[in-house]
């Protein structure tokens, strides 16, 4: 609705331009174009002030207290300008949250994502049972987090856990790891459950891509001779890029605020070896009442992941979000 | 009963945390308490405690409900959270500026914050009257400037809890009764191939218990209670502490995996005492309830010593750490709230407190309801007690508090230095 005013609108401006002469239709024009806006403004408003009151003020309140040293009680008072910041940049735990939050991203991009298409490209193909396959594989996502972690403490329980008993039955016994307790495999550890819980999310979307590919796109590929390695990685791979490219999108702003499994599975332990930026977040605001310093947090994790997702969405999303975000230029 | 007042402030306070994180918040929110009606109106009192773990898990519900049959206009909304997540929504009831009426309360610099956010009923001239038959050690975490704030139901202290029967598989015949003992039966235990102790390392307060002590025990009670006011930590005896709890972390006293390990859970520190596995823990006097709710339990096997001496230091062994557990009101709570505080300190309630194995006694006269022989060797050594302090991530305020835990698990788990951890807390402290 909105959408079909605005083209009105906009040719209407057209024709008015051209037909400049006329001051009587240019007055009509102005006063039709003024209506459609006050249309658009009628419908935007319900959905503005909810936005404004609920992401924008919030947002807004946050950075203003993150230039306070701030209990949470009261109004904050004690302004402390930039120091923060500062501090937040000095801190190790928090340069380590950073550092935690790459590894994971590139662990997911390299490992999780890759496995996720291959399944789906698997079960793509005709296979006996594959409706129950998918529903299998899908089954992780629909879990809670807190279900997810707390099942998978007890897994790789260091004495009674299944994981130890696995090992112990291929031989590798003597290996006996601690898993969540140990510092150097927390964090791989983490991503092993990440990715069982997530990789099935993942499958879906590219199922879907999957089936939007016109069969008659890879029978020309295979007339022309091409074998299945050449079809999937010349025909099928370019063609599902647009579901790569999200997928990989709302994989990273996932793991930027990857907060809920690691909570439940070590808190952030062992000393901080597997927190991330959300933990750290929680820390401060919710068990030492540093307010201001858990806003600053949330400030600077609020600019990466939106300078992530501009940057993404207008350089790799380019073709696929076209006439969305980067609209303005097709219009014109 | 009119919309509840809004006021800019709370206002402002709570969205500046949904800022932080709306999802969290709205999961905290909801509660729909009665202010305080007629007297045949129905008062809905709202009750946030920790019960979830037994005895209070079966026995208290059953008393709510026995109050709710003897006081027919009073509902009460029973919410039974888990101790850490209890900690955690707290801090996010606190900053919305909106406490429960009822809710549980350890005392000192938490509740000295909700205080001072004005948040808190001052119960001086409601309790007064009955105030002398409570034990005055048990009040001495919630008052502040001579004013009440809560009202006891527990009070108890920190000490070691051992397997007698490991402690004999591997030739000891008596419990440390100093530091360079306690380190000899680590050995020992150790080498009879026995894990000396259980330690809940993801939770880290379990560990700042062997720091305090040790600091209680290496510096003196004055030493410490003279830092938590003047906010410097890098005293010689915090620093031997450090070093003291380093030396015991360096044997490897502690289960397999215990740094991930969580305290109540079926294989965490308390199971591992319940199922016979380790030797010893360092823990509170809710112990034993503990160790047979998440593992099978001891029985006569299990024995209570105090925390060692250490050679040379200032403090005696008849000083304490510890806590209790009182209930604190809401500013606005209604006045059935503070009957119903009467009626849970009432030596009845308390002898079936009591009677269930989970609580000390806090009314005079209750104690002789105490059975278990190591229980009542924790109310002996808490009556005779010279001095008492509070755990420390409830006596300090809450960002102290953390920095203590955090500081001393990365000690224990070879993280950091002595110096390191004594230097962070006095950074912390400094900058409150």
């Amino acid at each position: 609705m909105a959408l079909s005013t605005l083209k009105d609108g906009q040719s209407e401006d057209a024709v008015a331009e051209s037909s400049a002469g006329s001051a009587a239709s240019g007055r009509a024009t102005r006063r039709r174009r003024r209506w459609n806006r006050l249309t658009i403004i009628l419908f935007l408003l319900p959905a503005l002030v909810l936005f404004t009151l609920l992401v924008l003020v919030p947002i807004l309140i946050a950075l203003y207290a993150s230039f306070f040293r701030w209990g949470g009680f009261g109004l904050p008072s004690d302004f402390v300008g930039l120091d923060n910041f500062t501090r937040l940049f000095q801190d190790e735990v928090f340069l380590g949250d950073l550092w935690r939050g790459l590894v994971l991203i590139l662990l997911s991009i390299g490992i999780q994502l890759p496995f996720a298409l291959s399944i789906a490209v698997l079960l793509n193909q005709r296979l006996r049972g594959r409706a129950f396959y998918r529903l299998l594989f899908f089954a992780p996502y629909v879990l809670s987090e807190v279900i997810t972690g707390v099942l998978f403490t007890m897994i790789f329980s260091p004495d009674e856990g299944l994981a130890n008993h696995l090992l112990e039955m291929v031989g590798l016994g003597h290996l006996n790891p601690t898993w969540f307790a140990d510092e150097s495999l927390v964090l791989f550890t983490l991503f092993l459950v990440m990715t069982w819980k997530y990789f099935g999310f993942h499958m879906i979307l590219y199922l879907a891509g999957l089936q939007s590919i016109p069969k008659e796109v890879l029978e020309a590929a295979s007339i022309d001779g091409a074998g299945s390695w050449q079809r999937f990685r010349h025909v099928t791979l370019p063609l599902l890029g647009p579901t790569i490219r999200i997928s990989i999108f709302l994989s990273v702003i996932g793991a930027i605020q990857l907060f809920d499994l690691v909570w439940v599975i070590t808190q952030g332990g062992p000393v901080h070896a597997s927190e991330t930026m959300s933990i750290t977040l929680f820390q401060f605001g919710f068990k030492r009442y540093q307010v201001g310093y858990a806003s600053a947090i949330s400030v600077v994790m609020f600019v990466i992941s939106f300078v992530f997702a501009i940057f993404y969405q207008r350089y790799v999303m380019r073709r696929d979000t076209e006439g969305a975000v980067t609209a303005m230029r097709g219009l014109r | 009963m009119g919309p509840e007042p809004f006021s800019r402030r709370t206002f402002l306070s709570a969205a500046g945390l949904a800022g932080l994180s709306v999802p969290l918040l709205a999961a905290c929110g909801g509660d729909d308490s009665g202010d305080s009606g007629g007297s045949a109106e129905t008062v809905t009192i709202e009750w946030w405690n920790i019960a979830t773990t037994e005895p209070g898990k079966t026995l208290w519900p059953k008393l709510a409900k026995e109050y709710e049959a003897a006081n027919p206009n009073v509902k009460i909304k029973f919410v039974a959270t888990e101790n850490d997540a209890y900690k955690a929504k707290m801090t996010a009831q606190t900053a919305s500026g909106k406490l429960p009426d009822i809710f549980h309360t350890w005392g000192g610099g938490v509740l000295k914050q909700q205080i001072d956010a004005g948040l808190v009923k001052d119960l001086t001239k409601d309790v007064a009257p009955w105030l002398g038959t409570l034990l005055p050690i048990s009040l001495e975490a919630y008052k502040f400037d001579g004013k009440t704030y809560a009202v006891p139901f527990d009070i108890g202290m920190v000490g070691f809890w051992y397997n007698k029967a490991l402690f004999t598989k591997a030739k000891i015949d008596k419990p440390p009764a100093t530091w360079a003992e306690l380190i000899e039966d680590v050995k020992k235990l150790k080498a009879a191939g026995i894990t000396p102790m259980a330690l809940a390392g993801k939770e880290k307060w379990p560990g700042h218990y062997y720091w305090a002590y040790l600091a209680m025990r290496i510096g003196g009670l004055p030493a410490l209670q003279q830092a938590a006011t003047s906010n410097d930590f890098t005293g010689p005896g915090f620093v031997e502490a450090g070093r003291r709890l380093k030396e015991l972390a360096d044997l490897d006293p502690f289960q397999r995996g215990f740094l991930n390990a969580s305290y109540p859970s079926s294989d965490g520190q308390a199971a591992q005492m319940g199922n016979g596995k380790t030797a010893m823990e360092l823990m509170g006097q809710w112990a034993p309830s503990v160790q047979s709710d998440a593992g099978k339990g001891l029985g006569d096997d299990l024995g209570f010593f105090p925390f060692p001496t250490v050679d040379g230091g200032q403090g005696a062994a008849t000083e304490v750490f510890g806590g209790g557990s009182g209930h604190a009101l809401s500013k606005d709570a209604p006045k059935a709230a503070v009957d119903f505080l009467k009626w849970f300190a009432s030596i009845d309630v308390d002898r079936r407190l009591v009677e269930s194995k989970g609580y000390q006694p806090v009314v005079k006269g209750a104690e002789s309801a105490l059975t278990d022989p190591n229980l009542k060797i924790v109310n002996q050594t808490l009556g005779s007690a010279t001095g008492f302090q509070l755990f420390l991530d409830q006596a300090f305020p809450p960002a102290v508090g953390q920095e203590v835990n955090d500081s001393v698990a990365a000690l224990i788990a070879g993280k950091s230095t002595p110096e390191q951890v004594t230097q962070k807390i006095t950074q912390t402290a400094k900058s409150q």
